[in-house]
């Protein structure tokens, strides 16, 4: 672009904020609605992205296949004798118990998760008394490394336990509400009989082999239920999806607010501003410098209410947690204790943003315009 | 010279309501000369000079300026004719409500890509010619009606066009103001540049610098009176 050009983009545009300074308070109630609402469009889609990326990165880590036993089809503890009989089909590369259970704290009034490290967690190895705590519960409790933590066991008796750590894991969602212990201390805290686990775990050498193994497994262990990694995931995306669908459904109200404004813009021209597109043709300028101006009216509006909205929904979801949608977006959120996502932004769904605000406003801010500005200008001398 | 061969007007052509606003109208207009058309309302004056101005095309007919044919030409070209050749003053003025003398003085010239700052200095030059510096920042529809119409007549010259085209330019005014107007338009002559007005306004027809009086009746021109002839219909 030669100066020329760009100094009549210039002259257009310093022309175009003295025009819009004459309608200050629409434009400030304009823009102040646009920018709601990408804030609201942008914080809902990069929280349930934030969460999406919590649950991925919580199941990379989870086992191909969980094996749980089924009493009266109800999840029962599982006889350490079952280890051995799913633990020499071919093509399992590693199995073992986990240990691992809930339990309500009266003090903080939240559901805590009692766990026992699993073998491959080397940097969690714990000696009896000892306790690593998630985030979540350490800022709730408000201890600290090398505390002591006391907990009441549902039978009432008290576990104490010197906390040697307190983890700041990649993933808030599932880590924060965690207390590990070894596996003696969880036995007494539960009351636990030895050579019982909660579930057994399934290291496989090749996914692929998933069903297979899963087939075999359940003819000798007919009243096991076998849970694949791939189940997980759907289970997720099914409960996401249907939260989002729902806050999706309250947006589209907010959405037809805009669409409103839009159609407002794009049908009302008023009498003195069909005037006034007359008068600038009368006086030398060209429909392409009319549709210029108005083309800067609607993208510098639109634009600044996008970045403005976006930049808050930012500071909403990553700095200030998502105060207005962890109730709604995260279902189960009143059983964890408070966490922050790791922030991350999806470009892809921020141009998408982008493409569906910025264009149909630039539009319906140009349209009527360039109907106007192609009639001939002669009018302006009635 | 600008030149008008044949040149109709129909406004809504073929319709019931059609209206021949200009019929066949022939005329050269001397570039040298103050040209003031004169007639009743409805003789077609302004539709005559919306043709010549380029802000509206003739039905038929053709208009040169300067040998070149200016009437049948794109949308494009047309503006960058109309706003390189002609400053026009209309007679309401047409000021752009809310904005500020100066920016309304600017507007023509914004769309040619010229420095802004110099485009200021151009304008401020202009105000102040026209005793209208002190008025720079007031917004538009706050001025009395002679200022407003020395604000579009700077308006009408922030181009530098070579022909000033005004519409009932006095209809609005009192006789003090329509005096000044004349003055102003005097000293444009005086600069140079060609001056060509509609007028139903004695005041006008007797102004000295008028050269020459095209009368019109029924969208068709009467006749034409040179300055000359004037000094005879004056005794
Ligand atoms: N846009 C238009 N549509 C229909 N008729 C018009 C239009 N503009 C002007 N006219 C008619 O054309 C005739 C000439 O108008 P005009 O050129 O304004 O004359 P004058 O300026 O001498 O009063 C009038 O009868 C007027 O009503
Ligand atoms: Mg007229």
């Amino acid at each position: 672009m030669n100066s020329t050009a760009l100094r009549r983009h210039l002259n257009l545009i310093d022309f175009t904020l003295s025009a819009m300074r004459r309608r200050l308070w629409r434009n400030v109630m304009l823009f102040a609605v646009y920018l709601v609402l990408v804030f609201l469009l942008a914080s809902v889609m990069s929280f349930s992205h934030a969460i999406r990326r919590e649950a991925a990165l919580m199941l990379s880590g989870a086992p191909e296949i969980t094996v749980q036993r089924l009493v009266m089809g109800r999840h029962d503890l599982v006889p350490l004798s079952y280890l051995d009989k799913v633990g020499n089909i071919r093509g399992v590369q590693k199995a073992y118990g986990r240990l691992w259970g809930y339990f309500y704290d009266q003090g903080t009034r939240a559901n805590y998760t009692l766990m026992v490290p699993g073998p491959d967690a080397k940097d969690y190895q714990l000696t009896k008394g000892q306790a690593i705590l998630g985030e979540g519960i350490a800022r709730v409790r408000g201890a600290k490394k090398g505390r002591i933590l006391t907990i009441t066991s549902p039978t009432g008796k008290p576990l104490v336990m010197r906390i040697k750590d307190v983890m700041m894991p990649d993933s808030a969602l599932v880590g924060s509400d965690l207390i590990l212990v070894t596996e003696e201390d969880f036995r007494r805290f539960f009351n636990l009989p030895p050579n019982v686990y909660t579930d057994l775990v399934l290291k496989v050498r090749n996914t692929r082999e998933v069903s297979t193994i899963v087939g075999k497994a359940s003819y000798l262990l007919p009243d096991a239920r076998f849970v694949t990694r791939d189940d997980i995931l759907r289970t997720y995306e099914a409960i996401f999806s249907w939260r989002e669908g729902l806050l999706l459904a309250l947006l589209a109200a907010v959405i037809v607010a805009f669409a409103i404004l839009v159609f407002d813009k794009a049908s009302g021209l008023s009498g003195e501003e069909k005037r006034e597109i007359g008068v600038l043709k009368a006086v030398g300028w060209d429909t392409s410098d009319i549709l210029a101006m108005k083309f800067w009216e609607g993208a510098l509006v639109s634009l600044l209410a996008f970045l403005g909205g976006v930049l808050a929904a930012y500071a909403h979801v990553f700095l200030f947690d998502a105060g207005l949608l962890k109730p709604v977006l995260q279902g189960w959120g009143v059983l964890y204790p408070d966490f922050s996502l790791p922030p991350s932004i999806d470009g892809l769904q921020l141009a998408t943003l982008a493409i569906f605000t910025i264009v149909p406003f630039t539009g319906a801010t140009i349209v009527p315009i360039w109907r106007a500005a192609i009639t001939d200008p002669e009018q302006v001398m009635r | 010279m600008i030149e008008l061969e044949s040149v109709c007007k129909i406004y809504n052509d073929g319709q019931p309501n059609e209206v021949r606003a200009v019929r066949d109208v022939s005329l050269k207009i001397p570039l040298d000369a103050t040209t003031v058309f004169r007639g009743p309302s409805g003789s077609g004056k302004t539709s005559l000079l919306s043709m010549i101005g380029c802000l509206s095309r003739p039905t038929s007919g053709r208009i040169h300026l300067e040998g070149e044919c200016i009437s049948g030409l794109p949308e494009k070209f047309m503006t960058d004719i109309r706003r390189r050749t002609f400053g026009f003053i209309f007679q309401r003025f047409n000021l752009l409500r809310g904005l500020t003398v100066m920016e309304n003085v600017m507007a023509p010239a914004l769309p040619l890509g010229g420095d802004h700052a110099d485009l200021r200095h151009r304008a401020m030059e202009i105000l102040h010619r026209l005793q209208l510096d002190h008025k720079a920042t007031v917004a538009s529809e706050l001025l009395s009606g002679g200022e407003a119409q020395r604000v579009a007549i700077a308006r009408a010259l922030i181009n530098d066009p070579a022909i000033i085209l005004a519409d009932e330019p006095t209809a609005n005014l009192d006789t003090a103001l329509t005096e000044e107007f004349l003055g102003v338009m005097a000293d444009l002559k005086q600069q140079g540049k060609t001056i060509l007005m509609t007028s139903h306004d004695p005041r006008i027809w007797q102004a000295k610098l008028v050269d020459r009086i095209v009368s019109m009746k029924d969208g068709a021109i009467e006749d034409v009176l040179e300055q000359s002839e004037r000094e005879n219909e004056k005794e």
